[in-house]
């Protein structure tokens, strides 16, 4: 194996064997799975829609659910190292900061993706009750894979900025507020009322909003996969940035 | 094996190492000194690639730091100032974690950590969870990390603090044979540490190398360096005082009056070219006075006189 590859392995390895020695690993995918079970069938109103499809009863509520839980799976991953001091230890093995980056994002967004796939029995649902659209669902899950891995990044960077948890935590909820809020429709429709065309584009072009609603709708399109892909890695190279400044460069 | 050159670090506008140089070979062992603050932890994280130099040059090996971080930093090991490990790990898991870090891969990794695990005294702990360790078990810990892949440079940043005597022992031992065919480098408050096992000292302040030797030269900078002191019995004061001052070879006598009712009496060489005759003089001058004298030896001088007479800034000589 590649050595650059094997290094990013070991230090996903660790972080994840980090998520389940200590009991927030299953508290946060309990209260995950609760909250996804709570909106689906309450709020959401899975049985009184009429419908098989998962579209709007469950993925629908994965933005607002994502703004909370990806920042507090995420907050740890740099702050941590920073406050009590491994920061130095890591970064003085013979690895790039890159590697470490990479490990620790993927080491956390496999986390965040077994919790996801956990959700299976919302699937037999309406398999059970009706005949949903297989592709749809797929791409729904793809698309809210990509969204926590949006949020995750920017939790990443926020993370590297700080040594305390909390402030990592509220900073990237704003951060990943703004790119809901950029285009989620009640607010875009009040912008359209006195902004410039010019002006409305160029903000709901940073939102996580339209392109998460093409994979709601089934589709997996070039552009929306290039526009999470570039919020993470765009991330990813500012925790970079940050972590260099750290070190004073 | 490490080549320091003209070394350099900012932090805004302060300067915390200011144009350091030195080299340490193979089978060296270098203490490094300096009052709080005077750019010792600055300095080595700059040699093992954590802070970039602001300007200046790290070779490790034939390795620069920052052109060669990876190919570099293989060479190194590294023990941090507070010792930090993960404390969501247990000791094994943690080692482990570092020899894969360090490229190790299957057996090679159970023996590397059997090693360190013997030579550290971390069997008995090694199941253990890190953050349930006392301090000392920590530490070692990290220590046993940073020797793991057994390096050809070990930099060690105050490698026994927090240690008990009998542990410091202990470290000072394991460093002391490593230092036979490494290079090593640490930093230490313990200026005892340093006559026990280094074989060079470096002292630092204000970001700058005020004094580079070995133990016993640094030591020969001490004021007290090379003075006799004799202790008499029965003698006055002014007879004593007027004998030692007429030698030849003598300058400066003190003489001091012990609560026992001895007296004590130092003599300074005149010159640097009268200390090797002084003892002797000394000695001569007592049996001929018939003097009866229960000791009489040549002062080597204290390292902490010399680290105390470089490192105290100007203020607070003046004071004293």
């Amino acid at each position: 194996m590649n050595e650059s590859l094997r290094n990013i392995w070991t230090i996903l390895k660790r972080e994840l064997t980090g998520y389940f020695a200590s009991p927030v690993a299953y508290v946060f995918i309990v209260i995950f799975l609760l909250l996804n079970g709570f909106f689906t069938f309450m709020l959401g109103g899975f049985f009184e829609l009429g419908e098989a499809s998962l579209s709007r009863p469950f993925f629908n509520w994965h933005p607002w659910l994502y703004l909370f839980l990806v920042p507090a799976a995420g907050m740890r991953l740099w702050a941590e190292e920073r406050r009590v001091g491994t920061l130095e230890l890591l970064l003085t093995m013979p690895i790039t900061a890159a590697q470490a980056i990479i490990g620790k994002f993927l080491a956390c967004w496999a986390f965040l993706a077994l919790a996801l796939a956990l959700t299976f029995p919302v699937v037999g649902s309406v398999y059970y009750l009706g005949h949903p659209d297989g592709g749809a669902i797929f791409a729904g899950y793809v698309g809210s894979l990509l969204l926590a891995g949006a949020y995750l990044a920017v939790t990443v960077a926020t993370s590297a900025m700080t040594r305390n948890q909390v402030i990592s935590f509220i900073l990237s909820v704003v951060i990943c507020f703004f790119l809901i809020l950029a285009g989620w429709e009640p607010v875009t429709s009040l912008l359209v009322r006195w902004a410039p065309a010019g002006l409305v584009e160029l903000v709901t072009g940073f939102s996580v909003m339209p392109h998460f609603a093409s994979f709601q709708r089934g589709v997996i399109d070039f552009r929306d996969l290039l526009f999470f892909a570039s919020v993470i890695v765009f991330s990813l190279f500012g925790t970079s940035v940050i972590l260099r400044g750290l070190r004073g460069a | 094996m490490i080549d320091v050159e003209n070394l350099i670090k900012e932090f805004g506008p302060k300067r915390a190492v200011n144009g350091v140089s030195f080299t340490v070979r193979r089978g060296e062992i270098l203490g490094f000194l300096g009052p709080n603050g005077a750019g010792k932890s600055t300095t080595m994280r700059m040699i093992t690639g954590f802070f970039p130099p602001t300007s200046g040059k790290v070779r490790i090996g034939d390795h620069d730091i920052s052109e060669e971080p990876i190919a570099a930093k293989k060479l190194i090991g590294y023990l941090p100032e507070s010792a930090p490990c993960y404390s969501d790990m247990t000791v094994s898991g943690f080692l482990r974690f570092t020899a894969e870090m360090r490229g190790m891969r299957g057996a090679q990794i159970d023996a590397a950590v059997a090693r360190v695990a013997g030579l550290c005294f971390l069997e008995g702990v090694l199941h253990q969870s890190v953050d349930t360790l006392s301090k000392g078990y920590r530490h070692r810990t990290c220590f046993a990390q940073s020797i793991l892949h057994d390096p050809e440079v070990l930099v060690l940043d105050e490698p026994t603090d927090g240690l008990d005597p009998n542990q410091k022992h202990e470290v000072r031992q394991i460093i002391k044979r490593m230092g036979q065919t490494k290079a090593i480098i640490f930093s230490t408050h313990i200026l005892e540490e340093v006559e026990a096992c280094c074989s060079r000292a470096i002292i630092i302040d204000r970001g700058t190398v005020v004094a580079n030797g070995t133990p016993a030269e640094l030591k020969a900078r001490a004021d007290a360096a090379g003075s006799v002191h004799l202790r008499v019995r029965n003698v006055a004061a002014e007879t004593l005082k007027s004998r030692l001052s007429g030698l030849p070879v003598a300058g400066r006598v003190q003489i001091h009056d012990n609560s026992d009712g001895s007296l004590s009496a130092r003599v300074f060489p005149r010159d640097k070219s009268t200390r090797a005759d002084l003892a002797l003089s000394v000695a001569q001058a007592a049996t001929q006075s018939g003097w009866s004298f229960d000791e009489l030896h040549t002062e080597e001088g204290r390292l902490d006189d010399v680290f105390r007479a470089i490192t105290l800034p100007d203020s607070v000589k003046a004071r004293e």
